[in-house]
Formats: C-alpha cells, structure tokens, sequence
C-alpha cells in the first residue's frame, strides 16, 4: 500500500527553504509542469523559472523558483533551486518594478539580441514572483 | 620624572582604544555567529549536488565532460580570497604570502590573478602578476549571486581554452582561532569518486543524462566558490575577534602599567611637596 505522503524537501544555496511531509507538489519542469503524487516513480528532471506549490491537507503552499533540479525518490521529493521564495517573503513592490524595467527593456531590444534573452528571464523571473505572492493571501 | 598629567592623558587614549577594540570584538563575534550559520545553511545544497553529479556520472555512459579535461598546464588563473577589510591579524598577510608561494612555483607557466576581496588587491595591484579579474566589496553581505558571476568568468575563460586550470585559494574556517589556508583546483573539476556502496536508483530522465550533466557541472563548481567564499568570511570574523581580543587584553595591561607609573610619579611628588615643608619648617626652627 502506497504511503498517503512524501517528504519535500527545498533547499537552495542559502538555505533550506521546505522540508515538510506534503501530499502532492507541482513543479516547474523545463518541459512543463508536472504534478508529482505519493508512489510516483524515481524521476530526475530539470526546472524551469515557475511556481512551485504543494498541499498538505487543505493548506497549499507556494514557492517561486529561479531553475533547479527535481529528484523524485520512492518516499521523497528533493528540490535544488538556486533561488526559492515562499509566496508570504516576495518582495511584491520590488518584483513589479523589475518587471516595469524588464518591459521596458525588452521593447526596446530586437530578439536578436544577446541581452534580450536576459530580459527575458528577468520578466519571466518577475511575473512569476509577482503571480506566486499575490497568493499567498490565500495561504493559512 | 614624567609628568602626572601627561600619564593620565595617556591611560584615557588607551582606554579610548580599548572600548573600540571591544566593540569590534563584540561585533565580529555576531558575525561570526552567523557566517557560521551560513555555512550550515548551505550544506545540504552542496551536498545534494554533488550526490546528483555522482549518481549521473555512475549511471550515465558520459564519463567525459569539457569541465572535467585535463589539458596540459599553461595558462594558469589563481583566485585569492581575501578579506575586504583590515584588522584581523595575520588574515591576510597569511594568504598573500600563501599566493606569493604559488606564484613562485608556477614560475614557468603564465600565471594571472582573480582577486576577490578589497586587501588582495591593494597587494598585488602594486605587484608585477597581472590581475585579470577583481571583486571587491562582497563580504558585507555574501549572496549566491556572487559565486555565480566569478564562477561564470572562470568557465567561459576554461572553456574557451583560454586558461587550462583555475586554482583557488581561501582561509578556511577551522576554528575561531584557527584558520586553514587551502589551496584547491577548481578547473579542471578533480575526478569526482564515486561511492561503490551507492545503488543506482533507476531514474526516469525527462531530459538526457547528458544535458542534464552539462548544465549540473558549472553549478557544481559555484557551490564550491560559494563555499569558500562563506568559509573566508567565517574565518575573517574568527580571526578579527581573536585580534582584537588581543588587542583589548594589550591595553588592560598597558592602562595597568601606566596607572603604576602615574600613581609613583603622583606619590613621589607628594613626597618631594612634603619634603619641602618639613625642611622648610626644620630651616626656620
């Protein structure tokens, strides 16, 4: 019989930002989002700039990643991410300017550009910072 | 004899310097606290990294990555950690000469510094090797962001051929009152071991081993800048709080010598004033 849980664990560089017995988590994947249940099979995959969110009973929580990895072990769930905020530390105000400067940027920039590639990441890093703590009303 | 006075202004200098050495012990060992804090907080990262590269590496076929060829040693690239900051006793004065030691062993070959940390600058900008690259000022407040910069400098350069090793060379932290020079090659990435006792979890890979691989192995050798970084900070805090522990204890002692020998000067003058009178009084009788 399959365990009702797993363990998440998030760690980035800094710190470690999860570590709790959840009952299902989506991740960001490169090719995707994927949602990961209890019993899932080992898996190792890249992440992506999203959101990260987990439930564990009616509570969810959120997390806004900056690109890691995702191992997926028979009991447990491991985050790399080099950067993680849970959705309550977002800087709102500093995240929507940088998504301002980002925009502005990237209007000015032709996609042949080097430099609009990282524009490009930075709005993408932005949105989803903004989008992940404009939840986190919603969180217990 | 010395003047009364004169001593006392003195004992106030000293006590003066006293309170700011305290202060400064005090303060670094806060920092302290949490530098050492920071180094366990960025454990388990590093080494959930390593364990990834690993069981990639004994699973995958790809034995063989660009970050991991060794190419014969010409062109050399040293990163000297230093402190930004003063103060800290032998701290930097150590790994200065530690990086003068290395320089003079790789005489042959050609040889540039990355120097990070205000002090090793200072140093070796008025020195003959060539300072390729330079980052000041990040000891305030160490970030991941850091690590990421030097170490995206350092792989392009490796990669392009550029250079054909990178060595780095930091304080570790050993104890508050130790610390550790360590010189570590960081380029080509030394032959990782793999554990035999690991079983290989068959994992599904949504992307390639491979892709996987390449873009793990430059993370790989951030963490380690990182981690250096962390510890020459911890090690810098270490090493200034037992310098100005010394230096707090230095001036007890002087104001203590110094109180002796204004206490002697005050109660020879009272002797010589008492002197006086009696032979005054002794003149008139």
């Amino acid at each position: 019989m399959a365990e009702s849980t797993f363990k998440l664990t998030v760690v980035s560089p800094e710190r470690l930002v999860v570590s709790e017995e959840v009952e299902a988590a989506q991740v960001p994947g490169k090719n995707g989002y994927l949602g990961i249940l209890p019993g899932h099979a080992p898996m190792m995959t890249e992440l992506d700039i999203g959101e990260l969110s987990y439930r564990q009973g009616d509570r969810t929580g959120y997390l806004a990643l900056t690109w890691g990895y995702c191992e997926v072990l028979s009991d447990q769930v491991i985050v790399l991410a080099e950067r993680a905020e849970r959705a309550e530390e977002v800087d709102l105000e500093r995240a929507q300017a940088s998504m301002e400067r980002a925009r502005k940027r990237l209007s000015n920039l032709r996609d042949t550009d080097t430099d609009f590639l990282r524009a490009r990441t930075s709005l993408q890093r932005a949105l989803i910072r903004v989008q992940v703590s404009q939840k986190a009303d919603g969180d217990g | 004899m010395p003047n009364v006075l004169d001593i006392r202004r003195r004992i106030r200098s000293v006590r003066n310097t006293q309170q700011i050495t305290k202060a400064m012990k005090m303060v670094s060992a806060a920092k302290l606290r949490r530098a050492q804090e920071a180094i366990l907080r960025a454990r388990p990262y590093a080494g959930r990294i390593l364990e990834v590269v690993r069981s990639l590496m004994a699973r995958s076929e790809i034995r063989r990555h660009p970050l991991l060829e060794k190419r014969e040693e010409k062109n050399i690239q040293l990163v000297v950690v230093t402190a930004d900051k003063g103060l800290c006793g032998a701290f930097n004065a150590n790994i200065v000469k530690a990086a003068e030691g290395f320089i003079r062993e790789k005489e042959d070959q050609s040889l540039d510094l990355f120097c990070v940390g205000r002090k090793g600058l200072d140093y070796f900008g008025k020195r003959t090797t060539p300072i390729r690259h330079r980052q000041v000022n990040l000891f305030q407040r160490i970030e991941y962001g850091h690590a990421r910069e030097i170490t995206g400098k350092l792989v392009s350069q490796f990669l392009s051929g550029e250079r054909d090793a990178v060595y780095l060379l930091y304080n570790e932290f050993k104890s508050v009152i130790q610390q550790r020079i360590v010189v570590e090659r960081l380029l080509p990435i030394p032959p990782i071991t793999l554990s035999p006792e690991q079983n290989p979890v068959d994992y599904i890979y949504e992307q390639p081993a491979s892709e996987i691989l390449n873009t793990l192995m430059p993370r790989h050798v951030e963490v380690q800048v990182f981690r250096a970084l962390l510890e020459s900070s911890a090690a810098e805090h270490g090493a200034r709080m037992t310098a100005m522990d010394a230096a707090t204890n230095n001036a007890v002692e002087m104001i203590e010598s110094l109180t002796l020998t204004m206490n002697r000067a005050r109660q020879a003058g009272i002797t010589k004033e008492i002197i006086e009178v009696v032979s005054g009084a002794a003149a008139l009788t």
